[in-house]
């Protein structure tokens, strides 16, 4: 019978990478509840700088919700969110950005009626000064969106409307948005539901070049093979809590697949490896 | 892409949802062109003006109204608020205030009718169609009530001026109809305010998860269209010389059927305030050649129903069409 217990070869009770800086996010304690319904109870965990993190669990475990109180949509009943061992309240999306917390969101929440730029900077429109008055500069926002763009090594008109784009193409506006305001880290739900194994390959491409930029990663993935291709460090919630952690490459796939099958669902499963 | 489905969405100015769609200005070329023909008088100044002149008051308060139909609500209160507005002028005037401060305060008063509106909508999530139909028979029986029912005679001349007067040849309440549709072309593209009323309209979560205070700007986009009302209101006033309770009943109808038939869309994200300007031109030159071809207003009023209803189905096919392509 194999173990589902945390592996803690160099990660201290929480997960997170131990060294002498503070992590960069630190929950401690977390709650949040919809009424009768607690969606997570007591959750602790630790993102280190640069760290990729994922979250996996099965419907309903609470791991949208852990990413949203990250990302400031919900704020938590109780409990602490340190950022760079300092305390944080996230009330909105807005605290959550103006501390470098980015989010992707599973439905990417694009205007459609906007096109690429507008929708790249919204919320964070460049303004020039005419006068007393201060208009957009929409130019500005144009070409840096376009630089933007040409980064991700894609090729689109940043005056496009978003409803005029593929499902790929929008999600792709949707990390550029998330990465012209250089984030500390990236908050990602269910990012590869809409994209092609090419664009998938790209995301990861890019996931890598960011963490060596020095950007946190946390990816909501309901697809074990996402998780294992790019977390450094796997976290599995259920109900509401989180039910282990684990490192990606520390066992055979196998293993690792049942392993985290055992922790979603709470039900042993005999592999050859641990036959 | 078929060929209808193209001219549906094709744009002869603008781009994405600031398009101005052909079939609109198509329209309007050709009743104008047919109102040429079948009329000997409808392409003479004095028709043109009073066509002008007429459409003043309802494209001032449609200003307001493309704003929140853009952003994806509704306002039915416009046509008490204006009357609302006149009568409270005409009361501070006859009480000896003047006239700076009295129209001050019937723009105020439309500001509070815009923040109830927009309070009930944004924090307490109340339909905007109910909530304005609420406050169209709250504002417009309050009207009645503190008025007895009676209306006021405007003798100030300054304010019956605005109404009357010209400047150049042109008359003054088209002038301040042009500078109000000035203002909203350059809000509504170059602006915050402008472009977070595309996005609430386009995707409300979307623009809220993007950190905008989406109830704030809800709460000042229908400020906006109390404060357009507010002015329209005046105008009216200072165009038929009294303040009624009943002034502007039914207005509601023309507005939003200019607002619609100009491109803006019931769904939100979509709708320019150029559009809404030819939406004003085509609506009241095809009451003006049915007045001119001595058509009862009663059958004008089915007409401009119909109207109402081809603008909704042609925004609804259209958006139907991209959905599908």
């Amino acid at each position: 019978m194999m173990s589902i217990q945390p592996s803690n070869s160099d990660t201290n009770e929480t997960g997170a990478a131990t060294g002498a800086r503070p992590p960069l996010i630190e929950l401690s304690g977390i709650t949040k509840s919809f009424g009768n319904v607690e969606a997570l109870s007591g959750v602790d965990l630790q993102i280190g700088e640069a760290e990729s993190v994922g979250i996996i669990g099965d419907n309903g475990a609470g791991k949208s919700t852990l990413v949203k109180v990250l990302s400031g949509v919900y704020p938590p009943t109780n409990g602490t969110i340190r950022f760079r061992g300092r305390d944080v309240r996230f009330n909105s999306p807005l605290d959550a950005r103006r501390n470098g917390i980015e989010m992707i969101y599973q439905d990417l929440a694009l205007c459609e009626d906007l096109d690429v730029a507008q929708n790249i900077f919204l919320g964070r429109e460049i303004r020039k000064n005419l006068g007393p008055f201060k208009l957009l500069d929409r130019r500005a926002m144009s070409r840096a969106a376009a630089e933007e763009i040409a980064n991700l090594g894609l090729d689109f008109d940043v005056e496009r409307e978003v409803g005029m784009l593929s499902g790929g193409e929008r999600q792709m506006v949707a990390v550029a948005r998330a990465l012209q305001f250089a984030p500390s880290a990236l908050l990602m739900d269910e990012p590869t539901a809409a994209l092609s194994a090419e664009k998938i390959r790209r995301l990861w491409e890019l996931i890598t070049d960011l963490k060596s930029r020095g950007v946190s990663i946390l990816l909501v993935s309901h697809r074990f093979t996402d998780i294992l291709s790019i977390c450094d460090r796997i976290v599995v919630v259920r109900g509401g809590r989180i039910a282990g952690q684990m490192q990606p490459h520390e066992h055979p796939p196998a293993q690792t697949m049942a392993m985290m099958t055992e922790m979603m669902t709470g039900d042993r499963i005999m592999t050859e490896a641990s036959a | 892409m078929n060929p209808l489905s193209a001219f549906l969405n094709a744009r002869i100015w603008g781009r994405g949802a600031s398009a101005i769609n052909p079939g609109l200005v198509l329209a309007t070329i050709v009743v104008f062109v047919v109102l040429c023909f079948a009329s000997p008088y409808f392409l003479t100044t004095n028709n043109l003006l009073n066509v002008a002149k007429a459409l003043v008051i309802v494209g001032i308060a449609a200003a307001g109204e493309t704003v929140v139909i853009i952003a994806g609500g509704f306002d039915l209160s416009i046509g008490s608020t204006m009357a609302a507005a006149g009568m409270l002028a005409a009361y501070l005037l006859d009480s000896g205030s003047g006239v700076g401060p009295a129209f001050a305060a019937a723009i105020l008063l439309g500001i509070c009718i815009g923040m109830v509106n927009g309070t009930l909508i944004a924090y307490f999530r109340i339909n905007p169609l109910i909530t304005t139909l609420a406050t169209l028979a709250i504002i417009r029986g309050l009207a009645f009530v503190i008025s007895d029912g009676r209306e006021i005679i405007i003798t100030n001349k300054t304010w019956l001026s605005l109404g009357t007067g010209k400047w150049a040849g042109i008359p003054i309440i088209v002038l301040i109809l042009v500078a109000v549709y000035l203002v909203f072309a350059l809000i509504m593209p170059r602006t915050v305010f402008g472009r977070y009323v595309y996005a609430i309209g386009s995707n409300a979560r979307a623009a809220r998860l993007s950190g905008i205070s989406t109830k704030r700007w809800q709460m000042a986009i229908y400020i906006t269209c109390g404060a357009t009302a507010a002015l329209a209101g005046l105008m009216l006033a200072a165009r038929t010389g009294n303040a009624r309770p009943a002034a502007a009943m039914g207005f509601e109808l023309d507005v939003i059927t200019a607002v619609i038939l100009g491109g803006a869309s019931l769904k939100g994200g979509r709708g320019t305030i150029l559009g809404t300007a030819i939406g004003l031109i085509l609506l009241f030159m095809i009451n003006n050649g049915l007045t001119l071809a001595q058509v009862p207003s009663f059958w004008q009023q089915v007409v401009k129903g119909f109207i109402l209803l081809a603008a909704v189905l042609y925004d609804e096919i259209r958006s139907g069409r991209s959905d599908d392509g």
